[in-house]
């Protein structure tokens, strides 16, 4: 099965960090990604630029309107993605739990849809 | 002259022979491995246009062993760079001459090559991308496209299972008599998952995967051709081949998912059919029962009836009744209860649904709501049908299967 692991940071948080401790979430980040490239479970994923980068994009009766900022208004946001293949979801879980992030704020873990499929 | 895809079937039916004489002489699997791929690919760059060598195989085997050498050669010439004053291998005892005269099959090592890529230390989607690589011949980059996972992360999981094996100490030959059943009951399983890996997608955009399922049988084949009187290898080549039988009719031209019941059986591959029932008939008046062999006959009643009301139940449901009592698992449950539905009625079916209730393997799992809502319709419950399918919907992650799901619960709002 595949997983998006969405991680959330809040980042008036992240930036009120002391360096190293900052410097600390990141390579133990980095650890975690090695070892799921190293196990074959490693598919993608990234890091997001600061949210105020965002640009919101709204169509409503054909009319384009592109606003500044997130669409869903919340303290915490999507800092970074990976996609992750399993065996079990209980190994999906057990890596959302050690990433750094899911102390501090928290890690959510979605299934992907698949085309195959099997007729009833 | 063969034709570029002759080519192709002719280097994988090669690739698990080239590969067994370089693990009987160097023993080293997983750098075998590497080289005989290599050889592979580079008669698929040159036989299309120099043409096929006189000795196909022993150019294969000659080519790898050389590849094989290089690298031995290099990595030896690196340690005593490393380490001068302790060479531990004298240069002669470490390359050995390539077996440039080799020319003769001296035994068929696939088997053995099956039982070692399907070993029990490493996982399934392992025993199946290590299984289609050494004994399929296909590339990394087949593989990879198709379990749609990037190169570098197939390749990882290639190396990575060749590096368990190596670990686990495993030598290439065929396991004790002791062990010798249940290694090939993992053997059939890996082929049958690599099967429906491929099956299961040929309703997608993502047609090269259903090449797995060619690959799949065509592997089994083999097998069968090793182990003739096994009931269960011929009781699993029946299965597929009927399975993949019904590939034409399963989707319409919008790509949904078409029921068995609702399947245009005009449609269906009359010489796979055929094929899949003798070898089934074979297998159940020769061999002792097992449960691909049962599951192919319940395929074989299916595939029996010109129409899906002239399916034969009865008969449908006896098969299921044994295979519960020989092997009794979850699935199997659902589907006899769909039997029982067909014979007794919908009532005893549902009784039998909830006996896996409290089964924490199917708790939560969308195929008991899909059943449970097909058999609350056929009561006539519509309010509870409804409610059946579209929790099946929210939970399953096959978005063919929440199409078909979306369009029952939509049938019965109306």
């Amino acid at each position: 099965m595949k997983y998006l692991l969405l991680i959330y940071q809040n980042p008036t948080n992240f930036e009120s960090l002391a360096d190293d401790e900052r410097n600390r979430l990141m390579n133990e980040a980095g650890e975690i990604m090695n070892e799921l490239a190293e196990s074959g479970e490693w598919v993608g994923g990234y890091g997001l630029a600061h949210p105020s980068t965002t640009k919101t994009v709204q169509v409503r009766d054909g009319v384009p309107a592109v606003t500044d900022g997130p669409y869903l208004e919340a303290k915490e946001h999507l800092a970074g993605f990976c996609l992750i293949q399993c065996e079990t979801e209980e190994r999906a879980v057990d890596i959302a739990k050690r990433w750094p992030d899911a102390r501090l704020w928290a890690v959510e873990l979605r299934p992907l849809m698949e085309e195959a499929g099997t007729e009833m | 002259m063969r034709t570029a895809r002759g080519i192709e079937d002719l280097l994988r039916e090669l690739a698990p022979q080239v590969l067994g004489a370089l693990v009987r002489r160097y023993a080293q699997f997983d750098a075998c491995e590497d080289a005989t791929q290599e050889a592979l690919l580079a008669a698929a760059v040159q036989w299309p246009a120099k043409g096929i060598p006189e000795n196909p195989r022993g150019w294969l085997v000659t080519v790898a062993s050389r590849r094989l050498t290089d690298q031995l050669r290099s990595e030896h010439a690196r340690r005593r760079r490393e380490d001068t004053a302790a060479a531990r291998v004298p240069a002669h005892d470490a390359i050995a001459p390539a077996p440039e005269d080799e020319t003769v099959v001296d035994r068929d090592d696939t088997l053995a090559l099956l039982f070692l890529c399907c070993h029990p230390v490493l996982s399934p989607a392992a025993q199946m991308a290590l299984t289609l690589r050494a004994v399929g011949g296909l590339t990394t980059a087949e593989i990879a496209s198709a379990f749609l996972v990037p190169e570098a992360t197939m390749a990882q999981r290639i190396s990575r299972a060749k590096q368990r094996i190596k670990a686990a100490g495993t030598r290439f030959e065929l396991p004790p008599e002791t062990e010798s059943a249940d290694r090939l009951r993992v053997v059939l399983h890996v082929l049958y998952l690599i099967f429906n890996e491929g099956y299961m997608a040929s309703s997608g955009p993502h047609l090269h995967r259903s090449e797995l399922s060619r690959e799949a049988i065509r592997l089994t084949r083999e097998v069968r051709r090793l182990r003739p009187d096994d009931g269960e290898v011929a009781g699993l080549l029946a299965l597929m081949l009927l399975t993949d039988a019904r590939r034409p009719a399963r989707t319409g031209p919008d790509g949904g998912l078409i029921p068995l019941a609702e399947q245009d059986r005009n449609r269906w591959d009359r010489e796979l059919i055929d094929e899949g029932i003798a070898l089934v008939t074979g297998a159940l008046a020769r061999a002792p029962l097992g449960p691909y062999q049962l599951q192919a006959a319940i395929a074989a009643v299916h595939a029996e009836a010109g129409r899906a009301e002239d399916t034969d139940w009865a008969q449908i449901l006896a098969l299921y009744e044994l295979l519960e009592r020989i092997s009794p698992n979850p699935m199997v449950t659902l589907n006899h209860a769909v039997a029982v539905a067909m014979v007794r009625g919908p009532g005893p079916a549902l009784d039998l649904l909830d006996t896996l209730n409290g089964d924490a393997r199917m708790a939560g799992h969308h195929r008991v709501d899909a059943v449970r809502g097909h058999l609350l319709e056929m009561a006539g419950d519509r309010t509870a049908a409804l409610a059946s399918y579209r929790s099946a919907a929210r939970r399953t992650i096959s978005l063919p299967e929440r199409r078909y799901l979306d369009a029952r619960a939509a049938a019965l709002a109306e």
